[in-house]
């Protein structure tokens, strides 16, 4: 287990540095961040002293070999276009991400098993027909259309919901939530919803397709045979076994959900990471670019590596298979 | 279901009349934040919109873009042509209630001056600054500068124990990544203080209760609340569904919807910016283009050939849908040196067009690549492409390359473009500044954004020559010679002035400022 632990350690070390390269080697066809910085009396000597000061003019692998060195400390540098260090930024920020990456979270899930079960065990009705056409809709179209429809529906035309922004938030320490006050709840309801509904038609689909694959098993027969209350047989023997695919799926999506939430926060004017990380790459704010990068990389190797360890932890079959192989 | 909706939608509406009756609380949202409340560690247009709330400079530009006295009343040159003594305003406070003296604007004005300062340019020509009594500064140029002025209406007034309380007596360094206190605190002496302040998400502005203008301006707005909101869709919805009451820029394929709105109107003014092309007229022969040994853009026909081929009414109606101003010259309106005549559309003319290509040689044509930015102006890219069309009728064969402009500047500074867009604005509202950066030959001091490779050392000396006059009608006189020099080359092919567009509830009056930057406590609201 040690060494099996050990050596994803290892290989996920190789996946970040390969991904920091290849930003980097990206960054210089993003184009010229002085031009940002400057306004437009600048002139030449101001472009190459600041060039000089920030270190634009060394090659490209000084550049990355000096970040690496600098991200090892702890330290991501100074953002270009706010003039503050990348790390506060993204401390700053990384509240509004989390908690509207947890709602959309808990809302596929939920939503997700919840309309599975359902489209599974009454599948010829005509709701979860209907269920399953309207997830079509949820997998097909893009995240930002969606958030454009919403704000269309629930905020222009009805009123009822904010179109925009975090509303009242509330600071503990150095965490601000949204979750305390009423404006903060419903700003949280759209942006969530686009967030997840792509996660959740998946979840329900996959939930419904193995649960339909159980359900045809023997010893669910058996469990009906024996005179089992419907009830019983559905969630206490159908549902834990199609479980062990859906955490796999749902591990792997929260990242995405992490990762994506660049297009939703940009809808709506979300205050998070990844609107920071938008504006970065419009400025040419390589400090933040890169640091966001490698804190998503980061974040996907991480989830990758605890949902191997708890598939070892959940399926006895694995672990036998591992101990044998290691012989 | 459809007669639901239709409820649904009554009902919005009228909740969203009811909302409009608080009328003192005004929330603005632009799609850009202040980068810095430290007024002079950034020269950029949002953050002087709110610093602009917050303090004052000596004297601003009001809502039709006039000079007029703020915290000096009187300002004149002196015997000695370069110093100009301005008189200062009497029973001003600061937020904090210290007075504001003489030894304040010394002070700010030096800070603006300090290394780390991204005002310093404007200030170049200023030797010196001194207090003369309580209430009287001169300040010291290096030989005469008749616009000294107009080049201080940014620069902001600290108080000076504040900031040596605070440590603040040198400007943030922005590149270093410093953060003092001024970059979320400020003490200034303008209609509004700073409530609350969260960069890139919500700033709360109150008002503040000692102002000096109390009767002088309206002030009916007492309380600000400013949220960026970047994506353009968000911030017109944000408008439509009531949440915020005045935005800054509406983007022109909504202009038509927000009209539609009940209660809501969208105001319209020509920006301080011109929008032209640029011709590499310098060198010997082209890189991009497929002429050998030869520069077809050094042959003055095919300059005006192609400046009336352009159709810069066809530009306005299709690209612009009605949103911009087409011109003959690369200076908006409103600048010192601005005539009727030189604003005149060029006729287009491709028969013309086409006689005075053939008369140069190239009657076949010639093709030449085009660089263009794509996120910088509006509608920029369109706008090339429609000129691709309308060069191609006289045989020009253009190749579009539009880039982001972080890509695109760099070609023009680089002198890496024979053909290239690029928009001027003018801060200085005075023909100098357009002659310093885009005419001159390029250099170390001046010509830094001239990528026409165009060089007149007769015009250069003239140009130079204006910093020092002080006869304003002699300077005047260059600056519409140096002008029709300019024009008679044909350096540079204008296309138009694009237009603002300020969208905001009908109860709101206010006209829109030439300089993007609304002075709220203008703003009126209608009774």
């Amino acid at each position: 287990m040690l060494a099996f632990v050990i050596r994803r350690v290892f290989q996920s070390l190789i996946v970040l540095l390969v991904v920091g390269l290849v930003a980097f080697s990206l960054f210089r066809f993003v184009g010229d961040p002085v031009e940002n910085m400057l306004g437009q009396e600048r002139t030449q000597q101001d472009i190459d002293r600041l060039r000089t000061q920030l270190g634009l003019d060394q090659p490209f692998p000084v550049q990355y070999w000096r970040f690496l060195k600098n991200a090892a400390e702890g330290n991501f540098g100074v953002s270009y276009r706010q003039g503050r260090p990348v790390t506060d930024l993204l401390i700053e920020r990384a509240p509004a991400t989390l908690e509207l990456a947890f709602v959309s979270g808990v809302f596929a899930l939920v939503g997700g098993i919840a309309l599975g079960i359902y489209t599974a065990i009454r599948k010829s009705g005509w709701l979860a027909q209907f269920v399953m056409t309207a997830s079509l809709i949820g997998v097909s179209l893009p995240t930002f259309l969606i958030g454009i429809l919403l704000i269309w529906i629930f905020a222009v035309e009805l009123g009822w919901l904010p179109s925009f922004g975090r509303g009242e938030t509330v600071a503990i320490g150095w965490w601000t939530t949204g979750f305390l006050t009423a404006s903060g709840l419903k700003a949280l309801i759209l942006p969530s919803i686009t967030l997840g509904l792509y996660q959740m038609t998946l979840i329900m689909r996959l939930v419904r397709s193995e649960m339909l694959e159980v359900l045809r098993q023997d010893y669910i027969r058996f469990a009906r045979a024996r005179g089992l209350s419907e009830r019983a047989v559905n969630f206490g023997h159908a549902l834990k076994n199609t479980l062990v695919p859906v955490i796999t799926v749902t591990g792997l999506q929260l990242g995405s959900i992490i990762a994506f939430a660049i297009i939703t926060e940009t809808v709506f004017q979300w205050p998070g990471v990844g609107l920071l990380f938008i504006n970065a790459v419009q400025f040419v704010d390589i400090p933040v670019m890169a640091a966001y990068l490698m804190l998503i990389s980061f974040m996907f190797v991480a989830i990758n590596l605890i949902v191997d360890l708890l598939y070892v932890a959940i399926d006895p079959r694995l672990r036998v298979d591992r101990a044998a192989a290691a012989k | 279901m459809k007669r639901l909706l239709a409820s649904l939608m009554l009902g919005s509406a009228a909740i969203a009349i009811a909302a409009t009756a608080n009328a003192e609380t005004l929330r603005w949202a632009r799609a850009g934040d202040s980068l810095t409340l430290d007024p002079h560690a950034q020269n950029e247009g949002p953050t002087h919109t709110l610093a602009h709330q917050i303090y004052e400079p000596l004297l601003h530009r009001d809502m039709a873009g006039q000079i007029v006295p703020a915290l000096a009343t009187e300002w004149a040159p002196t015997e000695d042509p370069s110093v100009w003594r301005f008189k200062l305003r009497e029973g001003v406070t600061f937020h904090d209630g210290a007075p504001f003296t003489a030894s304040d604007v010394v002070f700010s004005l030096n800070r603006a001056m300090m290394p780390d300062s991204d005002m310093k340019e404007l200030l170049a020509s200023v030797k010196e600054v001194t207090a003369v009594d309580d209430l009287t500064v001169d300040i010291t140029t290096d030989g005469p500068n008749p616009i000294l002025p107009s080049n201080l209406t940014n620069l902001f007034i600290m108080d000076e124990d504040w900031s040596k309380s605070n440590g603040v007596e040198k400007p943030q360094d922005f590149e270093g990544g410093e953060e003092t206190f001024a970059v979320r605190n400020a003490n200034g002496t303008g209609a509004y203080m700073l409530a609350e302040r969260a960069p890139d998400s919500k700033t709360v502005l109150k008002q503040n209760p000692n102002y000096w203008g109390k009767g002088e301006f309206p002030l009916e707005v007492t309380e600000i609340v400013f949220t960026p909101v970047q994506n353009a869709a968000t911030r017109v919805a944000a408008l439509l569904s009531g949440e915020v009451d005045f935005i800054q820029d509406v983007p022109v394929q909504d202009l038509g919807r927000v009209e539609a709105a009940d209660g809501l109107v969208v105001r319209t003014a020509p920006q301080n910016r011109t929008i032209f092309f640029g011709i590499n007229v310098g060198d010997a022969d082209l890189k991009s283009d497929n002429v050998d040994g030869k520069n077809p853009f050094a042959d003055k026909r095919v300059r005006e050939a192609m400046n009336m081929a352009l159709n810069r009414d066809a530009i306005r109606q299709v690209v612009m849908r009605g949103q911009s101003q087409p011109t003959g010259v690369i200076m908006p309106p409103f600048v010192n040196g601005w005539t009727e005549a030189l604003d005149a559309v060029p006729p287009t003319d491709v028969a013309k067009a086409k006689e005075l290509m053939a008369e140069a040689g190239y009657g076949d044509g010639f093709s030449v690549t085009l660089n263009c930015p794509n996120d910088r102006y509006i509608n920029d890219e369109a706008i090339c492409q429609a000129a691709v069309g309308m060069l191609g009728q006289i045989g020009i064969k253009v190749a579009l390359d539009a880039k982001p402009k972080a890509q695109h500047f760099p070609l023009i500074n680089n002198l890496e473009t024979d053909f290239y867009m690029l928009g001027w604005g003018v801060p200085t509202f005075d023909s100098e500044y357009i002659f310093n950066f885009l005419v001159h030959t390029k250099g170390e001091k001046y010509g830094s954004w001239n990528g026409t490779r165009y060089s007149n050392p007769e015009l250069d000396k003239m140009i130079e020559g204006l910093a020092s006059e002080t006869d304003l009608a002699k300077r005047d006189a260059m600056i519409a010679e140096i002008w029709s020099t300019v024009q008679g080359e044909t350096i540079y092919l204008p296309l138009h002035h694009q237009v603002l567009n300020w969208g905001m509830k009908t109860a709101i009056d206010f006209p829109v400022q030439p300089e993007d930057q609304p002075h709220f406590k203008y703003l009126t609201y209608a009774k």
